[in-house]
């Protein structure tokens, strides 16, 4: 039996989205860059470039490199800072119809509880995606996401700072994704959204250097793809939250795989530099996905996968 | 800013290892400015992956694009490849153009290597004004054919590196030149090369008081504005901050690169 309108909403941890596909964190600007080509209205959802309490202008260039499948970047997290975003680009993203995610991170925990702070009060944001990839200056600069007690602690402060739903975004650049994964969910995260970038590096041959003035930054796109996936099958089947799946995803089967591994929903990013209607290229093969194989709503796929 | 499926029209060696492409835009194309570009789509799989910026170097009376590209890797020896009828993507037209508005001032334009690209649909659209066109290339097989270059009203002077043609030595070397030929304040520069040769050009131009225009590039992924990945380093006012050439630039004030 066909299904002529399926429905492809999703509900997790408090948010429902018009559709799974959400545009990930720094591949979207703030969502006015592109907009001459993707109507932001038409997606899922949109998570901001990340945040921190003061603006931050990035790391020396070169910043990125492509790599075979794939793309190397170390942006160096730069940003506008929390108050220049509530000024100047909250306004704008507010008056779209579709979920606006701001992502956060900070040098130290109590950053994090500030940086949520500053955002508690306006509206037009729906929900907080925590960055726990970034370096914790108070221990030596290992990631707060390499340690579940650090990663824990992180999202407790952020949770005491906010009644939005908090998305706890990992990083794939550790032993067991799964014991980082409990420790978030344990500490009060709602949501978690899986993987960042995985670390890597890029070597001239000629010129016997690294091809990124900051030596190593985080791979995203294609190459990637198989990492993620499997970290969201073992994450997704280990806790009781909703899991959003990020890592390589092109096309509607690239998110489908994601979806069926347990994924409620998934972010799209290098992607969009490939292809820019490719958000919306999934979207649409997605709602075919269900007209051609009877499904009358997305969320039966969610964690499909036979055992 | 339209992504448009865009087909080859013709695709012929100019030079050394250097192409002229036209891609026909179809029957809504966009109208790109002199100094701004498209991102092309180049591979139709993951590899290689990201599109790869290309200044315009002109338009004709078709809306068609001119693309003038010199193989320098992966994607460019593909694009290489592409005979007739061939199709792809091209998201455009991005970034800030040179800027026009300037009277009856004498225009000197200097072209290093590839640079030449946007510097010949510049000159196709800043005509008629006194143009002095300085064409640097390394060796006499690397110049741009001549039926590409503008003629009419044009001072053509050539250099090549190894002096296998015109001058011998650097594109600045007659730009240094053609400087003392006009007056300063009734002259306006506009560059396109190396990035050593960009800064030297906007250094004597910012000694002499001479308004300059040159047109960076840089490894892009977006293309618009989001990723922020191809940054550069520019002197506004008292703090250097960082700007990105494909939204603040490519074009960009001479004194904005010259700390």
């Amino acid at each position: 039996m066909k299904s002529n309108k399926p429905d492809i909403s999703v509900t997790l941890g408090g948010l429902h989205l018009k559709n799974p596909v959400i545009a990930a964190s720094g591949t979207f600007g703030y969502g006015d860059e592109y907009a001459d080509i993707v109507d932001p209205s038409l997606l899922g959802g949109v998570v901001v470039k990340g945040l921190s309490l003061k603006p931050r202008e990035g790391n020396p260039p070169p910043r990125i490199v492509e790599t075979p499948s794939g793309m190397l970047n170390a942006i160096g997290l730069a940003n506008i800072g929390v108050e220049a975003f509530i000024k100047e680009k909250l306004p704008w993203l507010r008056a779209l119809d579709t979920t606006v995610i701001a992502n956060i991170y900070g040098h130290s925990v109590s950053e994090y509880g500030e940086v949520a702070s500053a955002l508690r009060a306006s509206d037009g944001v729906d929900a907080l995606e925590v960055n726990i990839s970034c370096p914790n200056v108070e221990m030596g600069g290992m990631a707060f996401g390499t340690d579940p007690e650090a990663a824990a602690r992180v999202t407790e402060i952020v949770k005491q700072n906010t009644d939005k739903p908090v998305i706890v975004k990992l990083s794939p650049n550790v032993t067991d994704i799964v014991q980082i994964a409990k420790a978030v969910e344990a500490a009060g995260a709602d949501i978690i959204s899986l993987i960042n970038t995985l670390t890597g590096m890029a070597i001239d041959v000629r010129a016997r250097r690294a091809r990124l003035a900051n030596i190593y930054g985080g791979l995203s796109g294609p190459a990637i793809r198989p990492v993620a996936v499997y970290m969201v099958y073992q994450v997704a089947r280990s806790v009781n939250l909703p899991v959003i799946g990020i890592g390589g995803i092109m096309e509607a089967v690239d998110a489908l795989e994601f979806m069926i591994a347990g994924a409620t929903a998934v972010q799209v990013g290098t992607a969009s530099f490939v292809n820019p209607q490719a958000m919306l290229d999934i979207i649409d093969g997605l709602r075919q996905y269900c007209s051609e194989n009877g499904i009358s709503g997305l969320a039966e796929v969610v964690g499909s996968l036979e055992a | 800013m339209k992504d448009i499926r865009a087909k080859v029209k013709y695709n012929r060696v100019v030079a050394s290892n250097t192409y002229l492409m036209a891609l026909d835009l179809g029957p809504e194309p966009f109208k790109p400015k002199p100094g701004q570009f498209v991102m092309l789509r180049v591979g139709h799989t993951t590899d290689p992956l990201l599109r790869r910026p290309f200044s315009i170097a002109g338009v004709d009376s078709k809306g068609s694009l001119h693309i003038l590209y010199r193989v320098v890797g992966k994607a460019t020896a593909l694009m290489s490849q592409w005979s007739p009828g061939v199709k792809t993507w091209a998201l455009g037209p991005l970034g800030k153009g040179f800027d026009l508005g300037f009277e009856k001032d004498t225009a000197i334009i200097v072209a290093g290597g590839i640079g030449v690209a946007p510097l010949i649909f510049l000159a196709q659209r800043i005509d008629p004004t006194p143009m002095i066109f300085l064409l640097g290339a390394k060796t006499k097989d690397e110049l741009i054919a001549n039926e590409i270059l503008p003629k009419k009203g044009v001072d053509l002077k050539i250099s090549t590196d190894d002096g296998s043609m015109g001058y011998h030595g650097p594109v600045t070397g007659l730009f240094e030149e053609a400087l003392t030929r006009v007056r300063p304040r009734k002259t306006i520069v506009f560059a396109c090369g190396p990035e050593p040769m960009l800064r030297q050009v906007a250094c004597i131009c910012s000694l002499q008081g001479v308004r300059c225009q040159v047109s960076l590039e840089a490894a892009m992924a977006c293309g618009v504005g989001a990723c922020l990945g191809c940054a550069l380093k520019v002197h506004k006012g008292s703090k250097p901050s960082y700007a990105h050439v494909c939204k603040d630039g490519p074009v960009f004030d001479g004194d904005e690169i010259v700390p």
